[in-house]
């Protein structure tokens, strides 16, 4: 099974870098591929239509700002669930092609226990042995793939309807569509701060492709580590010695 | 029946699903609430109360099934919106009671179809005490099914719009009574204000207890859901679902009113509010640079950190 994904992943990985291209330029390396962000940002494009669309139903103050925008309340209603249906497709494709670095780890458990150093700013650098992804990232990455199963499993119950599962589910599942998509809000804000402003020099990595390599030794240091063999805290020393700040 | 049913008055919008602020004009004209009362122990089962129902909304009428037994089809339709229900109850004695209950819309006080609705408009309460569908403004989402305690609101798949019984608004603006009381041959149904019928109502189910050794005989007023714009006269008051799943003490679902009044506004602002947390991080603490950073500059007593 894993290596029939794999090979999925593989293929559709391969197709899609002769479709798009990827520049790395000197002092760069490769982040994501044309398939990873092409999934990132159709993701990104139905979670907006589902999360817009379902705020004119989510509270009557909002119904008159938000259901003009998808053409009205009935075309809202309409949509809301295929808008919720593209989100769900594509975030199962980006499971299946993150699956493997998103994989919790050790090293996950002990960038937790300086999540306050990080948040706070203190730490500069993020410790030695993150990976690919660190532990704030998987968390999100988990989170959103348990709300997408609750999000599609009461959606389609709302979207079935009480005539055919009965009163009760509808009113159970109506109240955790809505946690569901409420912690979801929640992430997405930390999402967008981290990857813009919070962190420059990240967003590229899903508009390029590529990131600097002080971003990666900075943020990634074990990832950093295994791409280029090099050590990522005497990499950062010796960009500061010879005056290379990247980081403005 | 008073002066102020009887004309347009009746039609002041008392509640509008989905709707921010009060329904405009409330309380600018005097109230008189409406009432059908059905006093099931002299219903026939003739059905008149469906022909006529069928015939003044003017709907299509469409193939039923035969459940054995004597119900035109097992539940209301979008376009079958008054059914007699028929239940063979045994009873404790052994004998059989044939129960006739005519099941429609029960304009409740507190209506969970209101309750439940998301979209502006697409329910109104009128101060009479009718609870009316307005589908113009409906978007078919099928909440008000689930909010619903008597299974009244029914989705037509080909309009995308939720029917149910207006208990004749249109009739009853003009002073008119229902189409089903209109045509009920037996006085099974009687038509007026809520405090006549129920003092009606009342006084028939003291007959059933005294006179007619109905000893649980009594009134269906629900006031779970703040009582109903349609009572009923039941011989057995204390089993109401013996006519054919009619709730004893009908409920809204807290999803309708507790966690859509309260808890989803203040979850959905506490959410975003995490929008503000990440600007303030960004003012308070800043950003997160790669590094190694430029050394900020020395000279300057105006010159800050970041």
């Amino acid at each position: 099974m894993s290596s029939a994904v794999e090979r999925f992943d593989d293929g559709a990985r391969n197709r899609f870098d002769r479709i798009g291209q990827t520049e790395v330029y000197e002092g760069e390396l490769l982040r994501h591929r044309v398939y990873t962000r092409f999934l990132h940002w159709m993701v990104a494009l139905f979670f907006f239509l589902a999360l817009f669309s379902g705020f004119g139903v989510y509270l009557p103050w909002l119904f008159r700002w938000f259901t003009p925008v998808f053409g009205g309340g009935p075309l809202a209603r309409a949509l809301h669930p295929w808008f919720g249906l593209g989100f769900v497709f594509f975030f199962g494709l980006q499971t299946l092609n993150w699956i493997k670095p998103m994989t919790w780890t050790a090293a996950d458990t002990r960038w937790m226990h300086n999540l306050r150093g990080i948040v706070s700013g203190k730490e500069k650098m993020d410790p030695p042995d993150t990976g690919f992804f660190n532990a704030g990232q998987k968390i999100q990455f988990w989170e959103i793939v348990v709300g997408s199963i609750v999000l599609f499993i009461t959606g389609i119950i709302l979207w079935i309807g009480a005539d055919t599962f009965g009163r009760w589910p509808v009113a159970v599942s109506y109240v955790l569509h809505d946690i569901s998509a409420l912690i979801m809000l929640g992430g997405i804000f930390i999402h967008i701060y981290l990857s813009t402003i919070g962190e420059p020099g990240t967003f590229q990595a899903m508009i390029r492709g590529a990131v600097s390599e002080a971003w990666a030794w900075t943020f990634h240091p074990a990832w950093y580590r295994e791409v280029t063999g090099r050590d990522p805290v005497e990499a950062c020393e010796d960009a500061r010695r010879r005056g290379q700040f990247t980081g403005k | 029946m008073e002066a102020g049913m009887s004309d347009r008055k009746t039609l002041q919008v008392k509640q509008i699903s989905g709707h921010s602020g009060a329904a405009p004009g409330l309380g600018v004209q005097r109230d008189a609430e409406v009432c059908k009362l059905i006093d099931t122990t002299i219903c026939i089962g003739c059905k008149a109360c469906e022909v006529a129902c069928v015939e003044w909304n003017d709907m299509p009428f469409s193939p039923t099934t035969f459940d054995n037994t004597y119900q035109t089809m097992p539940s209301t339709r979008w376009n079958f919106w008054n059914l007699i229900k028929f239940n063979e109850h045994q009873q404790e004695d052994g004998t059989v009671k044939w129960l006739m209950r005519k099941d429609q819309c029960m304009h409740c006080a507190d209506p969970g179809c209101l309750r439940a609705c998301p979209a502006d408009g697409a329910i109104v309460q009128y101060t009479n005490g009718i609870v009316d569908f307005q589908q113009e403004n409906c978007i078919g989402c099928e909440f008000c099914v689930s909010g619903c305690p008597f299974d009244i609101p029914k989705f037509n798949p080909a309009t995308k719009k939720v029917y149910k019984c207006t208990l004749c608004s249109d009739r009853v603006g003009q002073g008119l009574e229902p189409a089903c009381i209109k045509a009920c041959p037996t006085g099974c149904l009687k038509f007026g204000t809520k405090d006549d019928m129920k003092y009606i109502a009342e006084e028939r189910a003291n007959q059933l207890r005294n006179n007619f050794g109905f000893e649980k005989a009594g009134v269906y007023d629900p006031q779970s859901i703040g009582g109903t714009h349609v009572i009923y006269v039941l011989h057995d008051a204390e089993n109401p679902e013996h006519y054919g799943a009619l709730p004893k003490d009908p409920v809204i679902p807290l999803s309708y009113t507790v966690w859509k009044w309260f808890f989803k506004p203040v979850f959905g602002t506490i959410a975003l509010l995490g929008g503000l947390g990440v600007l303030l991080h960004y003012v308070t603490v800043g950003p997160r640079r790669p590094q190694p950073e430029p050394p900020l500059r020395k000279e300057g007593s105006d010159v800050q950190r970041r």
